[in-house]
């Protein structure tokens, strides 16, 4: 009797588990239906209906005069922050690993601490007018500066992690072959580290792409602004949103991004990096 | 800080004796120095000075246009003193404790947890799938999922009234507050699953059976074990997401603040008054007390972070 009842228990547990991990799944799953439904569908509302296939949008969106430019946009930001980042980190983070600068370790738990305290959002107003004052608003430049001194504290940590766990060895024994310290630099430790440059690359072109803020606040010009931006500048002369050109533009947008993350946690997996968002 | 601001350039390999014992990589200190110097002349150029310039606009009555534009006077601590006073603040600040406590603290902390925790036992293409899903929600761009979320509670048609058989509900203009924190909860989880997951599988699996053979139910498994055991990753894992909700833009992405500033949280309420409101004094104000929020949490953070290597 008892063995009845206490395996009966444990079907309602099983069940009532199976249906908390339907029931999560599900409130995970149901927002992202839109995404994938309405760009494919004649004339997509809010809801989420089964599409009557059509690709109309996709042609459409091409001869919209800002879509396509916005994500080029993003895609120039996203690479030079990437390049400017990668170059001053890697160099920074191998000096940091390889020489006993005084300061050093208090140096970087400062660097870390200030690149969580200083966000976008809490110095959006003196980031604002340190541009406005050197002039760099509505240009290229000044974003690409400003994302990357918000990137390069974590940049720098997480690299000099890499560069800490590679081995002393091969420089000593490049040098013995006369090798100077850029050489060195080029043809040893960097091929070494590859994959925290991957992985630090991936990093900031996401958190480029994705990022709204810092060009919503520093370009005035809207065709200059990338695609984060431009996302919400899709209405119709009616004055409602055009839902079809938001999402047929919202899946191309995020497409790059989804495969991005998938590269990185195929090849690299997924880790934690004092708690950088990777 | 490092005094030279030049370029690293490529000089012939020059061995320092002196030097080698400690620096296998032959760089020397002065050409280390010359590397880390282009990192951190941005960092101090656009991130530190930022930082300090908000102490001082702060100060003074900037605006963005008017006699106040050309020349801004300094005010002295009065923007501080009527943040202090300004009730709109005061409720900004109060919605964004809301958000942070509701979405973060409890809401992502708990969700993530419960995942991690369920996770484990279910086969292995049920936990990839879950994963996947949950995942995505905080891999897609911000832009994106505001609108995504705009749609699924949208009053005609959207997803949510549609399964509860309830059109007509504009849950964005009745619950504002609400609907930001399920859409927090839904955008952030992943983080503290991924890591709560992480976690989990450093418990010695031998604590685990012990407590079992022991007769100990699940919760007091939970209890006795696990939650000692991972004590410090929940406590990281509270600073950040706290961190990250707290300086989340995405809210204005979805509301704008709407209905009348009613979901205005502090990022949102700051850039309304600095921006559109053209009061770039007192937005600073309010600026310098979210970095002083901020720097709480960052120390917590970092506290926590050295003292317990990873």
């Amino acid at each position: 009797m008892s063995g009845a009842t206490l395996s009966a228990r444990v079907v309602v547990r099983r069940i009532g588990f199976y249906v908390f991990v339907g029931l999560v799944t599900a409130f995970f799953a149901l927002p992202m239906l839109w995404l994938v439904t309405a760009p494919f569908s004649a004339r997509p509302g809010f809801s989420v209906d089964w599409p009557d296939f059509t690709l109309a949008n996709f042609t459409s969106l091409t001869e919209n005069t800002d879509a396509l430019p916005s994500l080029y946009n993003s895609a120039v930001l996203s690479l030079w922050t990437m390049a400017v980042t990668v170059t001053a980190a890697a160099l920074a983070a191998y000096a940091l690993s390889r020489v006993r600068i005084p300061g050093r370790d208090g140096l970087l738990y400062l660097l870390l601490l200030l690149s969580s305290v200083i966000t976008g959002t809490a110095a959006m107003v003196p980031i604002f007018q340190l541009m406005f004052t050197l002039r760099l608003l509505d240009k290229d430049v000044g974003v690409i500066l400003v994302l990357t001194g918000g990137l390069l504290p974590a940049a720098i940590f997480i690299l000099k992690d890499f560069m800490d766990g590679m081995p002393r060895s091969y420089e000593e024994s490049a040098r013995v072959f006369g090798a100077g310290p850029l050489q060195v630099l080029g043809h040893v430790v960097l091929p070494n580290v590859r994959p925290g440059l991957a992985t630090i690359a991936v990093w900031a072109v996401v958190q480029v792409w994705g990022n709204f803020l810092m060009p919503f606040l520093l370009y005035r010009s809207p065709e200059k602004q990338p695609a984060a931006v431009t996302l919400n500048t899709f209405y119709t002369q009616g004055g409602q949103p055009n839902l079809a050109l938001i999402s047929t533009f919202s899946l191309l947008y995020s497409i790059p991004v989804v495969i991005m993350f998938l590269f990185v946690s195929r090849r690299y997996g997924f880790r934690f990096h004092g708690g950088v968002k990777a | 800080m490092a005094r030279t601001t030049s370029a690293p350039v490529d000089a012939p390999a020059i061995r320092t004796p002196a030097a080698d014992a400690a620096d296998a990589s032959g760089l020397g200190r002065r050409r280390a120095l010359t590397f880390v110097a282009p990192a951190l002349l941005l960092i101090a150029v656009f991130l530190v000075l930022p930082a300090l310039w908000t102490l001082y606009l702060g100060l003074t009555n900037y605006r963005l246009t008017g006699l106040e534009a050309a020349n801004p006077e300094v005010v002295g601590t009065a923007n501080y003193s009527s943040a202090l006073k300004d009730p709109e603040f005061h409720d900004a600040l109060g919605r964004t404790l809301l958000f942070v406590f509701g979405s973060a603290v409890i809401g992502q902390n708990l969700l993530g947890f419960a995942l991690a925790w369920s996770l484990r036992s279910v086969r292995r293409w049920v936990r990839t799938a879950v994963e996947a899903v949950v995942l995505v929600a905080w891999i897609l761009p911000g832009a994106v999922v505001a609108w995504l979320w705009i749609a699924f509670l949208e009053d005609q048609g959207g997803t949510l009234n549609a399964i509860l058989h309830t059109p007509g509900s504009d849950w964005w203009f009745d619950h504002p507050m609400g609907a930001l924190i399920v859409f927090n909860i839904w955008r952030g989880t992943a983080f503290s699953m991924m890591l709560f997951a992480a976690a989990l599988s450093s418990v010695p699996p031998s604590q685990l059976e012990a407590a079992r053979l022991a007769g100990a139910s699940g919760w007091r498994q939970l209890r006795d074990v696990v939650i000692p055991s991972i004590r410090g990753h929940i406590l990281t894992n509270t600073l950040l997401i706290s961190l990250w909700t707290f300086n989340d833009f995405t809210p204005y992405l979805i509301t704008k603040g709407e209905p009348h500033g009613a979901s205005a949280v502090l990022p949102v309420y700051i850039y309304l008054t600095a921006l559109p409101g053209e009061r770039l004094g007192f937005a600073s104000a309010i600026s310098l007390i979210m970095l002083l929020i901020n720097l709480v949490l960052a120390l917590m953070y970092v506290g926590v972070l050295r003292r317990r290597p990873a």
